[in-house]
This record gives C-alpha cells, sequence and structure tokens, in this order.
C-alpha cells in the first residue's frame, strides 16, 4: 500500500515537472503566431467540441530545405456519402505570421477528402489539421516540419 | 509581377462512368502574402489567390480557402468522379476580385 502510494506521488511530480518544461518552450518569443494563437483560431470554429485525435493522414516533409515551397498532402478517411462524408479540413501553423494556412470544403460530389497542395512555413513549426465531419465529429492530426531557410520576407 | 495569371489543368478527357480521377492544377501568380517589406521598409500589400472552386455541370464538387500561406504559383491537386459526360470548371478567385476560370470537358465512353 505503502508502494503504490509514493509511487503515484513520483508520477504526479514528474508529469508537474514536465508541464513546466513545457511552458517555459512555449513561451512567446517574437510576433509569430504562437500555438495559443492557433488554438484560439480552433477555439473560433469549433468552440469547446472534442478533438478526437485520428482518421487523418496528414503528410509532410520531416525536414523542409525551403521553407518557401513545402509540399502538403492529406486524405481523411471517410465513405464520402450523402450520410457520411467530411465537410472541412482546416490548416493552421504554429510558427507563421498568420496561424492559418487553408480550408478546404468538401460535399458528397467529391469522391474523396483529400488534395495536395504547396505552403509557405516561416520556420520550425507544428502544423494542424483538424476535420469536420457531417455527423459533427472533429478529427485532429499535427505534425512537426523542420525549415532550414523560412519562408517569409527575405 | 505584372502578367496575366494562366492556370492550368491536367486531367483525363475521358473516363469511364462512375470513376475517379484525379486532377492536378496549376496557377501562376506571386501570391504577395502581406507580409514582405519593400526596399523602402514599407509592407507589400498582400494579393492572392484567396478561393478555388470546383464544379461539375454546376454543381460544387469541393472549394478552398487559402491564406498567405499558400506558396507562390499555387499547385493543387484533388480527387474528382465523373459520374456522366461533362464540364468540369475550376475558377481562381483573386483578392482584387478577379476570377480565373479553366474548363474542361470529360466525355464517359
Amino acid at each position: 500500500m505503502n508502494v503504490t502510494t509514493s509511487a503515484q506521488t513520483r508520477r504526479g511530480f514528474l508529469a508537474s515537472a514536465t508541464a513546466g518544461a513545457i511552458a517555459v518552450t512555449l513561451a512567446p518569443s517574437s510576433l509569430l503566431a504562437a500555438p495559443e494563437q492557433v488554438a484560439a483560431e480552433m477555439k473560433k470554429l469549433f468552440g469547446d467540441k472534442k478533438l478526437i485525435e485520428g482518421k487523418i493522414k496528414l503528410d509532410l516533409p520531416s525536414i523542409a530545405e525551403n521553407g518557401l515551397v513545402v509540399p502538403l498532402n492529406f486524405e481523411v478517411e471517410s465513405p464520402m456519402t450523402e450520410k457520411d462524408y467530411v465537410k472541412a479540413v482546416h490548416f493552421f501553423a504554429e510558427g507563421n505570421p498568420n496561424p492559418n494556412v487553408a480550408n478546404y470544403f468538401f460535399t458528397p460530389m467529391s469522391p474523396k477528402a483529400s488534395a495536395q497542395l504547396r505552403i509557405r512555413l516561416a520556420q520550425t513549426q507544428n502544423i494542424v489539421a483538424v476535420a469536420e465531419m457531417s455527423n459533427g465529429e472533429i478529427y485532429t492530426a499535427k505534425k512537426e516540419v523542420k525549415v532550414t531557410i523560412g519562408g517569409c520576407g527575405g | 509581377m505584372t502578367t496575366q495569371p494562366t492556370p492550368r489543368v491536367r486531367m483525363p478527357a475521358t473516363a469511364k462512368a462512375g470513376e475517379v480521377v484525379e486532377v492536378k492544377t496549376l496557377i501562376s501568380h506571386e501570391m504577395e502574402s502581406g507580409q514582405r517589406k519593400d526596399k523602402e521598409g514599407k509592407l507589400i500589400p498582400r494579393k492572392i489567390i484567396k478561393q478555388f472552386t470546383a464544379t461539375f455541370n454546376g454543381r460544387e464538387i469541393m472549394k478552398a480557402d487559402w491564406h498567405g500561406a499558400i506558396s507562390a504559383n499555387p499547385y493543387q491537386s484533388f480527387f474528382v468522379r465523373v459520374p456522366e459526360s461533362g464540364t468540369f470548371v475550376f475558377s481562381w478567385i483573386d483578392d482584387d476580385g478577379s476570377v480565373y476560370k479553366a474548363e474542361q470537358k470529360v466525355t464517359v465512353g
């Protein structure tokens, strides 16, 4: 009994220590969009709805040599029928001056909720994808891209 | 850049009924993000293509809202179903209100 309690406290301590470390690394350092800004944009769109991880295949390079042209490829799992389809897929960049990247809107006329595009990234950052399904469920995915040369100004 | 943006679309001209085909699109456009500064340090105003739409025989298939983070000369590929013979229309809408259009007839054979 004693052992369990001490293990729990230790875990609790470790968890709070990690949370503290993350908070420090996320401190805003410049004018660029912070993860909090992305969170705010997402809140505007989805309110307090639950975000479920999964269903989105988000394909981006792990390392982008040129931030001006970074290929982004996505596909959301869905049968794409009148009753069950992907309504929208939104993309956000946590380290760009403007957190919005693109918003895709699909209809049951689309055979796949999938597209390939090219985006600009100012620095190494996370790209967040959020998919809205016709039944109201919301899925999300995240991918980090390391950028060697930024894609803003010059 | 002062040249008129030219859209280019590549997709098959014939398909089987109900077939899913890939559409590849490209349009020449500087996609000025509104973040860059000129030599005097003044911000260059934003001028991008803000929306893309795809329709088949007048019905909407998909549309996309683009922001400053979309690369210059935006390339995009996606999928469409060809239910019957008809015309696909792709439109790019510029910040200044101009609309650039491309049409592709597809025959079901």
